[in-house]
């Protein structure tokens, strides 16, 4: 046991170690990423670690293993269970031998995210039990106790942490790793592994009959508690729970809700010690939907009577503000100072030298009325320059793009996807295109990474999660076999042969596919690729502002003439955009 | 109350800011303290406005309130304006004198914020200026400007500095030790200047 100061993805990925898991697969997705970045990084392990090209074959391995007697870790992010969904609803019918703790990372606010969805509901349509934590120490607890709950009722454990719980920080005891190694052994049973109708139909009553069993345990383990201290309550879930502690005045009860399902009779015996009872919790209804069901006469506080919002991420200030809207006196006021106005934005923006840039500037060159449907990844940044007009998730640039095609739109029809990205969900779009006789052009931008979640290596990076070197898989060769006759690749800091590729793909018929292939500028300045830096000669520089709008962070203005600062990392497309010839190598003086 | 001492730290992503606020961290537990910290990750990490909370003494949440810190640690002035809503009446604000523009403000042919502008607004604060570059570079490399800084808001802070410099020499790489530990005490004599009245550490 030790104390660390540790941010709540690193106790989660301590709490696996003591719990042990003996299989973790996951698909990067912040805020869940680090869990697996961590444990696929430790010097040595006795255990296996793989990131999977997508969340669905994640959940698929990990049960497979938990079905082989594992102890098995799924991380994603919330909407990476969507993808997973398949697998997860009949996962609880088949239940599991060893543990199985499925993380779905949830993101109030959407600080990283294209939705606000809520990983509790899939717990209750699933009917899993999820855990659901407020502190980092809660994190590193629950999930190490995740495992054997999931062994004790054999059903996977959804586990849901938030992002102020996963890129939260705080003191934090750690229970060793624990070394307990076990190996899969596969024991044939076909009316638990076989689902079909006349085996699911008994599955599914089993699991139903685990249900009050389920929410008993969940009380008597400690994750739902409360405390009676008067004829008011606030019941609280997840990181909501700390935020209200924090404002809680003396005399008010107190619930803690950690687990569901929730028991409905313990619930209710809660419930009606009060007059009035608020609900405060992020996101969906869940709680309350529950404490409304037992409420009978109590009135009950929360979304439904528009005291909580239903969308955002809460705070204490915001809890502060609710509590007394809902006639409780918090125990601290906030005051609400207004933040200074006139203050330019600084929103993330694409490095220095990404290969993604010169993409985008490209493409609206050669498409100057394209429709630019893009993905999910750094790239989406290309909203800044006017080359992504659609994203909604993994995957679904090459099917909008080829849905818009198809609808009869006249213009050129030009998406944008990650080789990540493309290998995760792309590919059956790309095949239906083909198969369907589309008429567009997709960019693959081949940065060789996982890039926004952290770098994470995937089938084309020539590696696994743990360093071992692996066959990099060709693109080329998986666009060809789903039926594209035109694929070229090029380097996307060679300007000219961009222009000169996207120009050639207009005139074709059908599916067009060009690969843009460079490695990530964080990952290659990592490997020590050094290209050496440019600079402007003010004295050519006719203050054109054409490198300005390239929208490098290395370009700024000093004055009116473009000036090159030290975030420059030498891939020179700027060098082939200035119409003066005003930008040249650096001169060391 | 809660009891805790609330520090945020803003800056722009890559900045150093997770490290600085480890250091933070890590002096707490070598005083035995409770602390709870938030932090930016992902994407927005990309060259965009990122904002550190930590919590010394935390024992709930990790968000700190706006108008409530006690201190604020900015490596950028623009940062340092953009959230000085956060800090509290009576907080102080240690800022590096040094601004970085936005490539939107370029790009979009905006007004250019001029640093003395924003080092008047600023003024209204209990504000601290430090050339964390110059001094960094002084110690030997500028990618220890987040450990001057941190030497040069240990006056504002409720740790004894030999907690603070022992959290830094824990926790950067041990190549760099002696580098951090210059930069430290830079830092930390930078801010001295501060404490006796000074803007301009």
């Amino acid at each position: 046991m030790t104390t660390q100061y540790l941010l709540g993805n690193e106790a989660i990925a301590r709490g696996c170690l003591a719990s042990p898991a003996h299989f973790v697969t996951g698909y990067p997705g912040t805020p869940s990423s680090e869990v697996i970045d961590i444990l696929r990084s430790l010097p040595e392990r006795d255990f296996y670690v793989e990131w999977s090209v997508n969340e669905k074959v994640a959940l698929e391995n990990a049960l497979a293993a938990a079905w082989c007697g594992l102890r098995a870790l799924c991380t994603m992010k919330h909407v990476g269970l969507n993808v997973a969904a398949d697998p997860l609803m009949t996962s609880a019918y088949t239940g599991v031998t060893g543990g199985l703790v499925i993380m779905s990372a949830d993101d109030p606010f959407a600080h990283s995210s294209q939705n606000e969805q809520d990983s509790r509901c899939y717990a209750l349509f699933s009917r899993l039990p999820c855990l659901d934590p407020s502190t980092i120490q809660e994190a590193h607890d629950m999930v190490r106790d995740a495992f054997a709950l999931s062994e004790e009722f054999s059903l996977p454990v959804i586990f849901r942490p938030t992002t102020r719980i996963c890129h939260s920080k705080g003191d934090t005891v750690t229970g060793d790793p624990a070394h307990a190694p076990r190996k899969g052994q596969f024991q044939r049973n076909p009316q638990q592994y076989v689902v079909i109708p006349a085996h699911t139909r008994v599955l599914h009553r089993k699991l139903n009959q685990k249900q009050p069993l389920v929410k008993r345990a969940l009380v008597e383990k400690g994750y739902n508690h409360a405390v009676v201290r008067g004829p008011v309550a606030v019941v609280a879930s997840g990181i909501a729970a700390a935020y209200v502690q924090e404002v809680l005045p003396e005399g008010v009860s107190f619930m803690k809700i950690g687990a569901y399902p929730i028991d409905e009779e313990w619930l209710a015996a809660f419930v009606r010690q009060h007059e009035k009872v608020l609900v405060v919790e992020e996101l969906h209804p869940v709680v309350e939907e529950a404490v409304r069901q037992v409420a009978g006469c109590v009135a009950v506080h929360g979304k439904k009577d528009g005291m909580v919002p239903y969308e955002g991420e809460l705070s204490p200030v915001a809890v502060a503000k609710i509590m007394q809207a809902c006639g409780i006196t918090p125990s601290r006021v906030f005051s609400e100072p207004t933040p200074p106005g006139d203050v330019p934005n600084r929103p993330p923006i694409l490095c220095a030298g990404c290969m993604h840039r010169p993409v985008f500037y490209a493409m609206r060159k050669v498409f100057k009325d394209g429709i630019f449907p893009s993905d999910i990844g750094c790239y989406t940044l290309g909203l800044q320059l006017g080359a992504v007009d659609t994203t909604i998730c993994m995957g679904a640039s090459v099917t909008v793009a080829s849905g818009i095609a198809q609808s009869g739109e006249d213009r050129d029809v030009v998406a944008t996807i990650g080789d990540s990205t493309f290998l995760h969900t792309g590919i059956p779009g790309l095949l239906n295109a083909v198969y369907n006789g589309a008429k567009m052009i997709l960019v693959i931008l081949d940065n060789r990474v996982t890039a926004m979640t952290g770098h994470q290596p995937n089938p084309s990076s020539g590696m696994t999660a743990c360093g071992t070197p692996v066959p990099p898989v060709s693109l080329e060769a998986i666009c060809r076999a789903c039926g594209v006759s035109y694929v070229e690749t090029v380097d996307p800091y060679d300007l000219v042969s961009l222009l000169s590729v996207l120009k050639e793909a207009r005139e074709r018929p059908g599916v067009k596919v060009v690969i843009a292939r460079q490695p990530c500028v964080i990952t290659a300045r990592r490997a020590g690729v050094r290209r050496g830096r440019y600079q402007v000669d003010p004295e050519t520089c006719t203050a054109c502002g054409l490198c300005i709008r390239f929208g490098c962070p290395a370009i700024e203005k000093a004055g009116e003439k473009a000036f090159i600062n030290d975030l420059c990392s030498g891939c020179g497309v700027c060098v082939q955009i200035c119409p003066a010839g005003a930008i040249g190598r650096e001169v060391k003086r | 109350m809660t009891g805790s001492f609330d520090i945020l730290m803003v800056g722009i992503g890559g900045q150093g800011i997770i490290l600085a606020s480890n250091i933070l961290g890590e002096a707490c537990l070598i005083e035995g303290r409770s602390v709870r910290g938030a932090e930016t990750h992902g994407m927005a990490q990309r060259g965009g406005s990122v904002e550190g909370h930590i919590r010394v003494d935390g024992k709930y949440g990790p968000l700190i309130a706006p108008g409530t810190a006690h201190l604020m640690i900015a490596f950028d002035m623009l940062e340092a304006l953009r959230y000085s809503h956060y800090l509290a009446p009576d907080g102080h604000m240690v800022v590096n004198s040094h601004i970085v523009i936005p490539t939107s403000v370029f790009m979009q042919g905006a007004v250019v914020p001029e640093k003395d502008a924003v080092r008047e607004r600023l003024k209204s604060h209990s504000l601290c200026l430090v050339d964390a570059d110059a001094l960094a570079t002084e110690a030997g490399s500028p990618l220890s400007q987040n450990v001057v800084m941190i030497g040069a808001a240990s006056w504002f802070m409720p740790f004894a500095p030999e907690s603070l410099s022992g959290a830094v020499e824990r926790l950067v790489p041990k190549k760099t030790v002696e580098i951090n530990r210059r930069a430290f005490d830079l830092g930390r004599a930078a801010g001295e200047r501060c404490r006796q009245g000074s803007i301009d550490a």
